[in-house]
């Protein structure tokens, strides 16, 4: 009885990691078979037009390289600042008292909870007037204030932070900011880690925001490039298509890949902050 | 009272600490906030830079607004069919891989596996699907011809229930995976000496998950339901990019429906920022219904779950 309950399990486990990945196979199949191929019927295993489909994608004004780029730009430096940043402000209301700290935090707890695309008009025509469209910076600036990696890193610094250490440090004279910079900021390293990676991933990944601020093409992020791949050039290169489509998702497959252990782990940790 | 008073003394460095984060914050997310508000009570569109007030007429125009009302169905229907498959799917494997944990191999692998989908560009997700969907050449219609299921090839973008399915599906497939390693996290914090107990006491395991798990599980509910209600109202990417809101508007969620207001055609920004304000609105009071319901039922329980382990202890103490 126990022993056909777990091979149930396992039947409907395996079901679902085909459930999970059969898209991205079909996808990765069809971007190495030619349109005439693809056209004929389905294959389930890859197929030697790879290059050709390579060439026609290219041929198209496929901006695969420049948009990668612009992407990798966009979101280290968004992450970098909202690592940066985050840290600070969560120093801030770990390490010290002040007046309305309390408030101040319930501010950033309510700010979690809002629609994020509330304000997207606003944001939108406050950037036309101060003539910051089709600029990188209202993508990166505001990762300053990002108000879920400030909790998750209060969190952690109230788990494990030892405070003596700073006052230990400022007997010695040092300032505050040098304190951050040089003693906190190391021991803090692990939770930053874990928020760099979901903040280059959620950056990366982010169409809206893009989509309506930038407009010229050579700086087109990634995900703004697959829309490209809608339009009428691509409808009759089917093989070029699904191969652009591939490399889109190919720089996140291989982090996913490479840092897997440590994204579920800190999924799983932001449940616990309940 | 020494350490105090020195606490006090620095305490001021923790404005300079915070300030950064709140000037940010103010100019661009607060000011944007409030900058559509204002927006929504003005005429604001087109290639106008100058707007009058017009009072509410753009919330009259909305709320008697056909295609409106309709953006906001599409998204309730496509949240609800995704939604309900995804907790049952993250409730069976969390209460699955945390009571096998030992016996079954590779929860590891799964886990991963299952999160896969999450990581992805959302925008990448909805163009594949359509692609593997399209007419006539896409993968899903060769197989299921091939199978014998269909005779010939169907039209899935054409038609509107399954162009629906088709994304609430993607939804599903997008986000059961976290879904199931918050329950995960969740039953493993629940203290195990309740079940110890409740085991001792004869009770099943399909008696435990009812009356311990589900009823501990209530705050990560909470939470997901909020978030997953909350993402739900401004689902875009998915919608937008599988089939720009077609066909006959039936996918057109009411995030789609602000943007296509705001930077198609017309531009009326006017009208889509009354939009974002319906949106807000529906947001805040959807969140505040979950937790109150949720929250009340809660407390009931609480109270029994007290109860019941102040038994078990007594009973225990006793033995």
């Amino acid at each position: 009885m126990k022993t056909a309950r777990l091979v149930l399990l396992y039947v409907i486990c395996i079901f679902f990691v085909l459930l999970c990945l059969f898209p991205f196979w079909m996808l990765f199949v069809n971007a190495t078979r030619s349109t005439v191929q693809i056209q004929q019927g389905v294959a389930f295993f890859p197929s030697v037009h790879f290059l050709d489909n390579y060439n026609g994608l290219m041929k198209n004004g496929f901006m695969l390289y420049r948009a990668f780029f612009n992407s990798l730009f966009v979101s280290l430096s968004s992450t970098v600042i909202a690592i940066y940043f985050s840290a600070l402000t969560a120093f801030g209301f770990f390490a010290y008292n002040f007046k309305f700290k309390k408030a101040l935090f319930n501010i950033i707890l309510l700010i979690i909870m809002l629609p994020g695309q509330l304000g997207m008009i606003g944001f939108y025509q406050f950037m036309l007037q101060i003539g910051l469209t089709d600029s990188y910076i209202p993508l990166i600036v505001p990762a300053v204030a990002s108000a879920g990696t400030v909790f998750f890193l209060t969190q952690y610094l109230r788990s494990s932070f030892p405070l003596e250490l700073v006052e230990a440090t400022r007997i010695d004279g040092a300032h505050e900011f040098m304190i951050f910079n040089r003693i906190v900021l190391p021991i803090m390293s692990p939770a930053l880690a874990t928020m760099a990676i979901f903040g280059v991933v959620g950056s990366w990944n982010s169409y809206v925001m893009p989509l309506i601020l930038i407009s010229s093409k050579d700086k087109y992020t990634m995900p703004m490039l697959i829309q490209l791949l809608k339009t009428n050039i691509y409808a009759t290169d089917y093989g070029a298509m699904f191969l652009g489509l591939f490399f889109t998702m190919l720089p996140l497959i291989i982090i996913y890949l490479l840092l897997s252990k440590y994204i579920i782990r800190g999924v799983a940790m932001g449940g616990i902050k309940e | 009272m020494k350490r105090a008073s020195k606490k006090l003394d620095y305490g001021k460095y923790g404005y300079f600490f915070i300030l950064p984060f709140f000037v940010v914050f103010l100019v661009f997310q607060i000011y944007p906030m409030f900058y559509t508000i204002n927006l929504s009570f003005t005429d604001l569109a087109g290639l106008a830079d100058k707007y009058s007030y017009v009072g509410l007429s753009n919330y009259k125009l909305l709320w008697n607004n056909v295609m409106f009302r309709k953006s906001i169905g599409n998204t309730f229907i496509i949240w609800i069919v995704n939604f309900v498959p995804q907790i049952l799917a993250a409730l069976f494997f969390g209460a699955a891989f945390t009571a096998v944990s030992g016996k079954l191999k590779g929860i590891g692998f799964f886990k991963v596996v299952f999160y896969m989908p999450n990581i992805i560009t959302a925008a990448s997700v909805a163009v594949m699907f359509s692609s593997l969907f399209i007419y006539p050449y896409g993968p899903i219609d060769q197989i299921l011809r091939k199978a014998g299921i269909l005779p010939y090839s169907f039209q899935f973008m054409r038609s509107e229930t399954w162009s629906r399915l088709i994304i609430s599906f993607i939804q599903f497939w997008m986000w059961f995976g976290p879904t199931t390693i918050l329950f995960i996290t969740g039953i493993l914090s629940i203290n195990t000496s309740l079940y110890e107990a409740a085991r001792v006491d004869g009770a099943t395991p399909t008696q435990m998950f009812f009356r311990i798990t589900l009823p501990l599980l209530k705050p990560i509910m909470i939470y997901i339901l909020v978030t997953s209600v909350v993402g739900g109202l401004q689902m875009f990417d998915i919608p937008f990019l599988y089939a720009g809101g077609g066909p006959n508007y039936s996918t057109q969620t009411l995030a789609v429906f602000i943007y296509n207001q705001a930077f198609t055609g017309q531009n009326n920004y006017n009208i889509a920022a009354a939009g974002s304000v319906y949106l807000l609105i529906m947001a805040i009071i959807l969140s505040l219904f979950i937790y109150r319901v949720l929250n009340r039922k809660d407390r009931d329980e609480e109270q029994e779950t007290a109860r019941t382990s102040r038994r078990l202890g007594k009973r225990r103490s006793a033995k």
